[in-house]
């Protein structure tokens, strides 16, 4: 593939340094947790660090390619991580309870990941074709609701509350961002209140106590109520100046849960406090307006959508992740982009960021 | 194209407004979170984290009790210790690791070796060093205290079977939960490592037995050592569980097997509960409750004679001549026979082309369907079996509930074969040949059927054809005694059979055991009258030159199985047996001798101690 000279001119390097910096961070914050506890085999800031370089280099990829190509294909790569999730269903491993990796060789990777990216390609193929004037009404929404139902469901079978939670907020957004009738969505949000007792029965029990406990966290002292407890006192001892680097006493003492990847932003809020916590938080604000500015600006409405969606799914983690470990939120696995330990989790983030460089880049060429 | 699409861009740079303040809220909504949790609360918390760090400690539940339907316990919970270790306090005690060893009898090795095996694991988190100590190594453990720091006996409730290996096969076992028991139980209410029941009743009522476990939150200071309890949660046992099977009894059938292995089932044929359930050879429960060796578990699942099988409900045996009781009451009911039909027996019947034999050689002449029944004449049987048809005697095979599950609440029920014309065709496609008939009429054959479903069927016979769920527990009680949950007695289903042709069966196998050249004289009681029939399931058949006492040289897994039927009294049947003797050779001999020990321990506890009279009130009817 011949890359265009024009297109290195305009390649977004501020959106790549903020991104690459949040990551840096996250790897700093795993080699903090890391070096606490006797490790055994290959310490997580180290294979942080190399599936921060592979994702990387996918998302270069992800962002020379022509996006159009995405436009051609979007429903067969839709198509491709459903089959994906299917074989994890029949052949995946079960870690903890549930049955979400796949394995290829010693290369485990899970499927549910990628298809948010899928997900969001196939939305904004979909959604490309503008509304009559009005904008949308319930009559074009059954594709789009078929392309969210099939992973969801598929998802909540591993089960996996979190990822299927983010894969319909994606959805919402977009449906709001393209545009949808007041009186359509006014229909969706009824229908949906009546449909949430029938969901509320398909959650495990446990999942249902996780919530209760959000409201009230002394119904479950011993499971999760005590992990809310732990995180907000993780969160509240770093102060306003924070521990110190490394010296965080709450994830090394074994209190958080989970400290690696759902609750890693507990760690550097202890070890940080409140300067290092609003550090991130505006980190992860300018790479959302940043993407945001990019989905306004972009040539057309694929890439317009494109962008928009991958916004949504950043925003929707970070959001939902820091407002679980300050116990806004009830404790729902959501991790957060860049700052988590997770393989396929940077991978699929970074193929979000590399669809927002490919935007970015190309809004200048006709 | 160009311009059009710049025109429909603007939709999005007006939805641009409504993002910017969405995200506005959702970021000031964080910020202040953290505000308050950092500042505004921040010493708090700081002050909380260095000085009284929480932690999580579990008290499981005690599980319910099991006990005979006379309250003796079978199955119960003792304290179990186990050791622990504190490494940070061994690196500055060095020694302790040596006074371990000579005191628990263990090598340095191990004990170092499981103390670095411990890897990621949270500063002053013990190690366990050795799981449930004897009292003499708990009391030298605790003399010693003082030189011993870092030092940690932790006490919890441990499965203990107070008989053994008595009722094994029903009581069950239990082990460590694994992934599949965590997804069957849908929520998830065990943890990693606790002990859920994998088999028999212990499986089958979990949900009762198991109880709610508790915990505690413990502070502990920032170095990770316990300072006091916090907020905790009392565990609470489970139900326990009143049996219907009768220790003593239970007792005498083991004892009678001696080294025999097999199964026996005793049945109270007025409500099906079950008094008795054996099957051989028999396994220690209390290896599962305890983490069971790879040495242990290889012996038991290597064993030739399937210990680890419950033979009552799993195995599945050719009932041999006990199945004649279901030929005789076939040809009644369909007439093609009569109390006075008679065949002649010359000791062999040539049928196709192969001789059928009779056990007695030479024959037992012109005989009587009841004397063929008293002295179990296989000719009488072959030819009455031409004469009714294989569909007939399947049919009232079906009737007495053979061929299908009793449905009894135990896992891993096997449902046998009743076969037929129409289930041979579907099986194997091929039609059904007569001579199949001469062996399925003398219960050989395809025919096959678990000692479970053979002491329904007797019971049937005894108590006029009803047929009742067979029932291993009476009744679930709190730790208060309060009666749960009542099993009354379930009749499933009614044979179709007359009253008066029950009578002749009846009366027929009371006359195999008690008089002359009856087959079953052998559990004859002096004061009560039993009745009985024998049977022998062929394993292999037998040769055309087999003589009698070839049987002692034969190999034993060629030896064929020995069955038993039997019920007493006569006239008020109270109790029923199925007794089954694998490999045991001619059933007279092996099987009746286990099942007569058995009704003198029943009627001498009768005789002793009346136990009170069943009600036959509150029958369940479910007809099906």
């Amino acid at each position: 593939m011949m890359i265009d000279r024009r297109l290195l001119i305009h390649f977004d390097w501020t959106l790549l340094a903020v991104a690459v910096l949040i990551a840096s961070i996250g790897i700093l914050n795993l080699y903090s947790i890391s070096a606490s506890g006797e490790t055994s085999g290959t310490a997580f800031y180290l294979k942080q660090f190399s599936w921060l370089l592979i994702g990387l280099l996918i998302m270069i990829v992800v962002a020379f390619v022509e996006y159009r190509y995405y436009y051609d294909f979007a429903y067969l790569i839709h198509g491709v991580t459903l089959f994906l999730l299917v074989v994890v269903m029949a052949f995946g491993m079960i870690t903890s309870g549930a049955q979400r990796w796949i394995r290829i060789g010693s290369l485990s990777f899970q499927p549910s990941e990628f298809v948010k990216i899928s997900l969001i390609i196939a939305l904004a193929k979909f959604f490309e074709s503008p509304p009559s004037r009005a904008g949308f009404t319930l009559k074009d929404l059954p594709v789009p609701f078929l392309l969210l139902v099939i992973p969801m469901g598929l998802i909540l079978k591993q089960p996996d509350l979190g990822t299927a939670i983010i894969l319909f907020l994606i959805l919402l957004s977009i449906l709001l961002f393209v545009k949808i009738r007041w009186s359509s969505l006014l229909i969706l949000g009824l229908t949906g209140a009546s449909i949430l007792p029938l969901f509320w029965g398909f959650l495990k029990e446990y999942q249902k106590k996780r919530i209760y406990t959000f409201f009230d966290p002394n119904l479950d002292p011993l499971g999760s109520g005590y992990h809310i407890i732990q995180s907000k006192i993780a969160v509240g001892s770093g102060g306003i100046f924070g521990k110190g680097f490394m010296k965080g006493t709450q994830c090394k003492l074994g209190f958080l849960p989970e400290q690696q990847t759902d609750f890693i932003f507990s760690v550097l809020a202890e070890e940080w406090g409140l300067i290092g916590s609003l550090l991130v938080i505006s980190l992860y604000l300018i790479l959302i307006l940043w993407g945001l500015r990019i989905a306004v600006t972009a040539k057309d409405r694929f890439g317009a959508i494109l962008a928009f969606g991958v916004v949504a799914m950043l925003f929707w983690h970070v959001f939902i992740n820091v407002g679980m470990v300050v116990g806004m939120m009830p404790v729902v696995g959501i991790p957060l982009p860049l700052l988590s330990y997770g393989g396929s989790f940077m991978v699929s983030t970074l193929m979000g960021v590399g669809l927002l460089l490919n935007v970015s880049m190309r809004r200048y060429l006709f | 194209m160009v311009d059009l699409d710049s025109q429909k861009m603007e939709d999005f740079k007006g939805r641009q407004k409504y993002c910017l303040i969405i995200l506005g809220v959702a970021f000031f909504l964080l910020i202040a979170h953290l505000w308050y949790l950092q500042t505004l609360r921040g010493s708090e918390f700081r002050r909380i984290s260095e000085n009284n760090c929480i932690r999580i400690r579990e008290h499981p539940a005690d599980r319910g009790l099991l006990m005979d339907r006379r309250g003796r316990v079978l199955a119960q919970n003792r304290p179990c210790f186990e050791v622990y270790l504190i490494p940070e306090d061994l690196k500055r005690y060095p020694e302790v690791v040596g006074q371990m060893t000579q005191l628990l009898n263990l090598d340095q090795d191990k004990i170092e070796e499981k103390i670095r095996g411990a890897k990621r694991r949270a500063p002053f988190k013990p190690v366990r060093i050795k799981p449930d100590i004897e009292w003499g190594e708990l009391a030298l453990l605790e003399s010693n205290r003082v030189y011993l720091p870092g030092l940690l006996v932790d006490v919890r409730p441990k499965r203990t079977y107070n008989y053994g290996a008595i009722a094994s096969h029903l009581i069950g076992y239990l082990g460590e939960v694994d992934e599949d028991d965590l997804r069957q139980t849908k929520e998830a209410p065990y943890r990693m490592g606790a002990m859920i029941g994998k088999y028999g009743i212990e499986y089958q009522w979990e949900t009762d037995l198991r109880g709610v476990d508790g915990g505690q939150q413990v502070e502990v200071d920032a170095l990770g050592r316990e300072i006091r309890p916090i907020r905790s949660v009392e565990s609470f046992p489970g139900n326990n569980l009143i049996l219907t099977i009768d220790l003593d009894l239970q007792n005498k059938a083991e004892e009678a097997y001696q080294d025999k292995n097999g199964a026996l089932i005793a049945m109270d044929p007025r409500n099906g509960r079950i008094l008795a359930m054996v099957s051989k050879p028999s396994f220690d429960p209390d290896l599962f409750a305890r983490t069971i060796s790879p040495e242990e578990w290889k012996s038991l699942m290597e064993n030739p004679f399937h210990p680890l099988q419950n033979k009552g409900i799993q195995g599945q045996y050719p009932p041999g001549s006990v199945f004649k009781i279901i030929t005789t009451l076939a040809g009644l009911e369909s007439g093609n026979l009569t109390p006075d039909t008679q065949f002649y027996c010359a000791g062999a019947y040539p049928y196709g082309n192969r001789d059928f034999r009779c056990w007695k050689e030479g024959g037992h002449g012109m005989i009587s369907l009841r004397r063929a029944l008293v002295e179990s004449c296989d000719i009488y049987f072959y030819q009455a079996g031409l004469k009714i048809g294989v569909d007939t005697i399947a049919h009232y095979a079906k009737e007495f509930g053979l061929g299908r599950k009793t449905g009894i609440s135990l896992p891993h029920e096997k449902a046998g074969i009743v076969p037929s014309s129409s289930w041979k065709k579907k099986r194997f496609g091929v039609p059904w040949y007569s001579g199949e008939t001469l062996s399925f009429a003398v219960g050989q054959g395809y025919m096959n059927a678990t000692p479970i479903q053979l002491v329904t069927f007797l019971s049937a016979v005894a108590n006029g054809g009803k047929i009742f769920l067979p029932q291993v527990v009476e009744r679930v009680e709190n730790i208060f005694g309060k009666t749960l949950k009542e099993y009354p007695p379930v009749e499933t289903g009614r044979a179709r059979v007359s009253e008066k042709f029950l009578h002749f069966v009846q009366d027929a196998l009371m006359g195999a055991v008690n008089e002359p050249h009856g087959t079953g004289n052998a559990s004859a009681l002096k004061d009560i009258k039993v009745a009985g029939k024998t049977g022998t399931a062929q394993v292999v058949r037998m040769a055309q030159d087999f003589k009698k006492g070839d049987t002692q040289r034969m190999p034993l897994k060629f030896r064929d199985h020995a069955w038993f039927a039997a019920f007493a009294p006569v006239e008020d049947p109270r109790i029923a047996v199925i007794v089954l003797a694998e490999h045991g050779g001619f059933g007279a001999a092996a099987a009746a001798p286990i099942a007569k020990q058995v009704f003198e321990k029943y009627f001498e506890q009768e005789a002793s101690a009346p136990s009170r009279v069943a009600t036959t009130s509150g029958v369940t009817n479910h007809d099906d």
